[in-house]
């Protein structure tokens, strides 16, 4: 009998650290050239799941094998010795030093006295790339290339050993459609030579698209595998979430209030271009694209971080020109931000002080903050947004993504702004709170706000939206009201298909 | 990315290009304002400035190591004056005057095991404790300057040997002996630098700590070494210039570190780590010389160097983030 | 249950350690020397430290805020020079506005470059700190600068008057000192510094003026600056040119003695004026016990050293570095 053994195996994995099992008997199998998805929420145990297979964290019970011989792993430079490579979401290379010189990081090759082997270097370097068929040589500064390429270089990391296995963590965060092409042949590629993938992702439709098996983990257990052709998105949310969630689209289609917003033509060099569209009071507007197409910076144009080289910013029917976040919070428009711990909020400072740091200079009673007006306000809005937390003087940073999330949601309504943009809502949050987080902007709507939701995830937009903008390269391609909008429709419109033809 | 070498090529070549402008300024402006009537680029004149840049450039050649690793070292000022006296204190000893002119070696080798010693001290606290080396080396700063005191007492200690004396004042192929000794400090470190593992892995850290240690470079003995340079440096420009003069006050050296980042920034070496050159430094410490010796010869007040140096510093940042700036589509934080 | 005890220490020595070393000192010196808890004697450590510490206060401002100041020992000999020059030209009265003035529009020069032009502050007070030095040295000629009339003149009162009984340095400490203190913890202007040492983007995004902030508490440091130069001058009536040669640093010291961190957003100015405290207390001490003034060097560095490990080891929960 002539099986074929797996290149990789994990065995009953069990993980615990003080008061938490964060890996509770996982078991997971990569046979040569398959890609093999590994799913599950924020906290599910991947990234402990990981750890160990990295050697970073010693697991309390279980085996690893390798081609079916049982290992010890101590670190990840042991784990490459043996064939298994990390690709890490972050980016870890040294953008001052060469392509060459990061491709070989912590192991150049030698000559006598400690001295560098150039040619040696540069000259694997090149067959790696070579085999990655990309457009730059093993000399090039690594900060001059883009985030693609630098993903190809930490890709040719992998290439330096002969891998037996590669673990793709979350790949495809930032890159455009036409870089997560190549990304995908040179995961073919690999997989063509009897390579075992692990691919870490959240987006299911690259699941779907590349992987051959998927495996599901909820609350540091082994949740099942699934074959990806016999299965279904929702047979895989099912598993992750222990329920089925619901991304219906938004139906509730109550009272819209007057024109909060208008937009005219507006301008930012080569960022955007003659961007126009109206926002009403209770409607949530959506805006689709891909990273890039220009959604962050015309919220950060209207929240004055930017200055609009053309075009015009009208607020109840009133125009307006916004040279700073001061001016746009003083005219009522509030931006929960992209990027939550560096844009967001104070990781070391308390809840209380985060949510008021806005209104600090009103909140006074004589020449000092009011202590007791900044706790009413922080009471209020932990109850109305449900932030769990033990008080006020709890340090955000100690909190999880989905209440600091909350706590920045909180800081803007605070405010009692005009337009409230959310960018990214739930970026980094686990499915549970992402639901709440999205009945939270449809509460808003109904309460009059009115909000901007940019996003990258379909779902999402789909499901807030009462009106959907899709944007392509810095250009607003179409409008689509809530009933008008599908998924195909929408995914041409932001690839710059304008309604069937190439713009 | 032809645009992008010609940047890096610019800010390489910036601060010898700023050396040419101060040789020209000087120049003309003193055949109208000179105090002495001798040329400023007199030949011999060039060749003490090299010599004078000597005991602050040795220092600065290792504060660039020390900054490109993405650390910081207050305490070379200190280490200085510590491994003076022991250089000069040591060959008073009987055991060491009873061997007559071997004597010299030996101190020497005191003066620069003192340094070498002191330097480990600052990179194994800063390796094993994991406190920033800023407020480590802020503290040595204070303590070996203590040391000094305790181990020299309040007073100037004095010892010349002619022999040596001799030696210091030497010049070979016109250049003087601790202009060699500059020089070939700025090859080895040069060396060091570009062509070994030690130094590419050097800038690996300093540019990005998480992937160095993410490739598994072991980054505690890589910023160990180059404290124990530093140090060793620091000893090396002490035993350059006390073999000439012979005297040491216990206040020696204090403010060497700043004059010695002073230099490696006009050079163009990041304070974030990862980014700098060795021959960038020589030339930011050249640079600085020249002013010196440049404002004197034109006959403005010695003190006005320090006012000079000061906006210099200013000036260049000020430039470098005209330079560095994206235009009008940046964002505003 | 041992473990539960360990980590209880671990956490109170992170978080009040720096009291309990201040007590162990205090004590320690007390039983080798009665004098040291003698009234008198303690209230001279205040009256010396209170130069070093009036700049401290400043500095704290700074360094909440995330950034450096190296330019406050060079500022305070100029501040000091300027003053005694004056006080002999114009008289004291206009003297020491004038001084005021020059002090605070070096300060706001550099907050102009720091918060404004958004240049890296360990650089720029290091080009200031020798500017300053130059314009020292310019000023005076590179001469000691006296007051004629040492006598005849009501200057000395800063430095040298009491009333009721407390030394008057001592009084302007202790006044800037609360007033600095309740300004931090209490105003909005004080929440706004920590949030942009904290995290200088966030605060931007929640519509805090980072570079005004910044440039605040240049302007702040330099007000202290200023009234430490006072002292200093009113105290001796005449100084070196060099008078505040490396205090920059050691008011820096002070300022991480006190626990605050140098990337920015903690500290207090209570903790502050604790760690001129040590450092006034532990060079008396030590004097006392009659050892040269350079075993304080020694032992401030030793102390230095140890009180941010503790920090830095109760912040990452383990004594030593895990860095490979």
């Amino acid at each position: 009998m002539t099986e074929i053994t797996p290149v990789l195996r994990l065995d009953g994995i069990v993980k615990t650290f003080p008061g938490v099992r964060a890996l509770d008997g996982v078991s997971l199998s990569v046979m040569p050239g398959e890609v093999h998805a590994l799913m599950g929420e924020n906290g599910a145990g991947k990234s402990t799941l990981m750890k160990v297979l990295g050697g970073i964290h010693a697991p309390d019970a279980g085996r690893i094998f390798i081609a079916e011989e049982p290992v010890i792993m101590t670190s990840p430079q042991q784990a490459k010795a043996k064939g298994v490579v990390f690709i890490h979401q972050e980016l870890s290379l040294a953008d001052e030093l060469s392509v060459a010189e990061n491709i070989f990081l912590g192991e150049l090759p030698l000559k006598s006295f400690g001295r560098v082997d150039w040619k040696t270097l540069y000259d694997t370097t090149d067959a790696i790339l070579e085999t990655l068929n990309v457009g730059f040589d093993a000399r090039t500064r690594v900060g001059d290339l883009s985030i693609a390429n630098q993903q190809m270089v930490e890709i040719g990391r992998a290439l330096t050993v002969n891998p037996r296995a590669v673990i793709f963590d979350e790949p495809t965060a930032s890159l455009t459609d036409a870089e997560k092409v190549v990304l995908f042949k040179v995961i073919a590629d690999l997989q063509a030579r009897g390579v075992g993938i692990i691919y870490i992702s959240h987006r299911m439709e690259e699941i779907f698209k590349i992987t051959d098996r998927i495996t599901v983990l909820r609350d540091g257990q082994y949740r099942g595998t699934l074959i990806t052709a016999e299965t279904d998105e929702d047979e895989v949310t099912q598993l992750m979430i222990g329920r089925s969630l619901d991304l219906s689209r938004n139906a509730s289609h109550h009272q819209m209030g007057d024109v909060a917003l208008e937009v005219r033509d507006l301008t930012c060099g080569t960022l955007f271009q003659d961007v126009s569209f109206s926002l009403r009071k209770g409607e949530v507007l959506g805006f689709y694209g891909l990273v890039g197409a220009g959604r962050t910076e015309i919220a950060e144009t209207l929240f004055g971080l930017r200055t609009p080289s053309a075009g015009q910013i009208l607020l109840e029917g009133q125009a307006v020109r916004i040279t700073s976040p001061i001016e746009a919070i003083r005219h009522g428009i509030s931006l929960v931000p992209e990027d939550r711990k560096n844009q967001g909020l104070v990781l070391g400072m308390n809840c209380r002080d985060n949510m008021t740091l806005p209104q600090v200079d009103g909140l006074r009673a004589g020449p000092f903050v009011s202590s007791g007006a900044e706790v009413e306000i922080f009471d209020h809005y932990k109850e109305k947004l449900d932030i769990r937390t033990p008080g006020w003087r709890q340090i955000v940073g100690n909190l999880s993504g989905g209440n600091q999330q909350k706590i920045v949601i909180g800081k803007w309504l605070s405010m009692r702004p005009k337009v409230l943009i959310v960018d990214e809502p739930t970026r980094g949050i686990d499915v549970g709170s992402k639901s709440e987080i999205h009945n939270l902007i449809r509460d808003l709507a109904a309460q009059g706000y009115a909000v901007i939701v940019i996003s990258s995830e379909m779902p999402e937009v789909l499901h807030v939206s009462d009106r959907i903008i899709a944007m392509f390269a810095g250009r607003v391609m179409r409008e689509f009201t809530s009933e008008e909008v599908t998924e195909d429709n929408l995914i041409q419109a932001i690839s710059g298909i304008k309604e069937g033809r190439v713009a | 990315m032809t645009t992008a070498r010609r940047k890096d090529a610019l800010k390489h070549g910036a601060i010898w290009g700023f050396i040419l402008v101060e040789l020209a300024f000087f120049s003309i402006a003193g055949e109208f304002l000179a105090v002495s009537d001798k040329a400023f680029m007199d030949f011999d004149n060039m060749l003490l400035l090299l010599k004078q840049s000597a005991p602050i450039g040795i220092i600065a050649l290792g504060m660039t190591i020390i900054m490109i690793n993405g650390n910081i070292d207050l305490s070379v000022g200190a280490t200085y004056a510590l491994s003076a006296i022991v250089l000069l204190d040591s060959m008073t000893w009987p055991a060491l005057q009873a061997m007559g002119d071997w004597a010299i070696p030996l101190a020497w080798g005191l003066a620069l095991l003192t340094g070498t010693v002191l330097g480990a001290l600052n990179g194994l606290i800063v390796w094993k404790t994991g406190v920033d080396a800023f407020i480590v080396t802020l503290g040595s700063m204070l303590g070996y300057r203590g040391l000094v005191f305790m181990i020299n007492g309040e007073q100037p200690t004095s010892h010349l040997n002619w022999t040596l004396v001799d030696f210091a004042e030497a010049q070979f192929l016109g250049l003087h002996t601790a202009t060699w000794f500059l020089l070939m400090a700025a090859l080895a470190l040069w060396l060091l630098m570009t062509r070994t593992v030690h130094g590419r892995n050097a800038y690996a850290i300093g540019n990005n700590r998480e992937a160095a240690v993410n490739a598994g470079i072991r980054v505690g003995p890589h910023m160990m070494w180059n404290f124990v340079l530093i140090g060793f440096l620091a000893a090396l420009s002490a035993v350059v210039f006390y073999s000439e003069s012979g005297s040491v006050n216990p206040n020696d050296g204090m403010l060497f570190e700043l004059w010695a980042i002073t230099a490696v920034v006009l050079g163009g070496t990041k304070l974030t780590g990862g980014y700098g050159s060795i021959l960038s430094t020589l030339g930011g410490v050249i640079a600085i010389q020249l002013l010196r010796k440049g404002l004197g010869h034109i006959g403005a007040a010695t003190e006005t160097v320090n006012l000079v140096i000061g906006l210099i510093l200013i000036a260049v940042l000020l430039l470098d983030r005209q330079l560095n700036r994206k235009g009008k589509e940046e964002l505003k934080i | 249950m041992a473990d539960m005890t360990k980590q209880g220490i671990g956490r109170l020595l992170a978080k009040q350690g720096i009291l309990i070393a201040f007590a162990i000192f205090m004590i320690g010196f007390a039983l080798a020397n009665q004098r040291f808890i003698a009234i008198d004697n303690i209230s001279g450590v205040i009256r010396s430290s209170a130069i070093l510490g009036v700049m401290a206060l400043g500095v704290t401002f700074v360094v909440i805020g995330g950034n450096f100041d190296l330019s406050v020992g060079s500022m305070m000999s100029l501040s000091t020079i300027v003053v005694l020059d004056l006080h002999d030209k114009i008289g004291p009265a206009l003297a020491i506005p004038a001084m005021f003035a020059l002090t605070l529009a070096l300060g706001a020069f550099i907050g102009f470059l720091v918060g404004y032009m958004k240049l890296n502050s360990l650089i720029v007070t290091l080009g200031m700190l020798s500017a300053i030095h130059g314009l020292t040295l310019t000023w005076s000629g590179g001469k000691n600068m006296d007051i004629a009339d040492k006598a005849g003149t009501w200057f000395a009162v800063f430095g040298q008057g009491r009333v009721l009984g407390v030394p008057v340095p001592i009084l302007i400490f202790a006044g800037l000192a609360i007033i600095l203190g309740i300004v931090l913890s209490r105003t909005a202007f004080g929440r706004k510094v920590y949030a942009v040492g904290g995290n200088g983007q966030a605060a931007t995004f929640s519509g805090i003026p980072r570079a005004r902030i910044v440039f605040l508490t240049y302007v702040l440091s330099s007000f202290c600056v200023a009234v430490a130069g006072l002292l200093q001058a009113s105290r001796s009536l005449g100084s070196q040119n060099t008078v505040g040669q490396g205090m920059e640093l050691q008011v820096l010291a002070a300022v991480i003695l006190g626990g605050a961190s140098l990337m920015g957003g903690s500290g207090t100015i209570f903790k502050t004026v604790i760690g001129v405290l040590i450092l006034g207390f532990i060079q008396n001490g030590l004097l006392l016990m009659g050892l040269a003034f350079y075993v304080q060097y020694v032992v401030t560095w030793g102390i230095i050293i140890l009180a941010v490990w503790l920090d830095v080891a109760a912040k990452r929960g383990r004594l030593w570095s895990p860095t490979a």
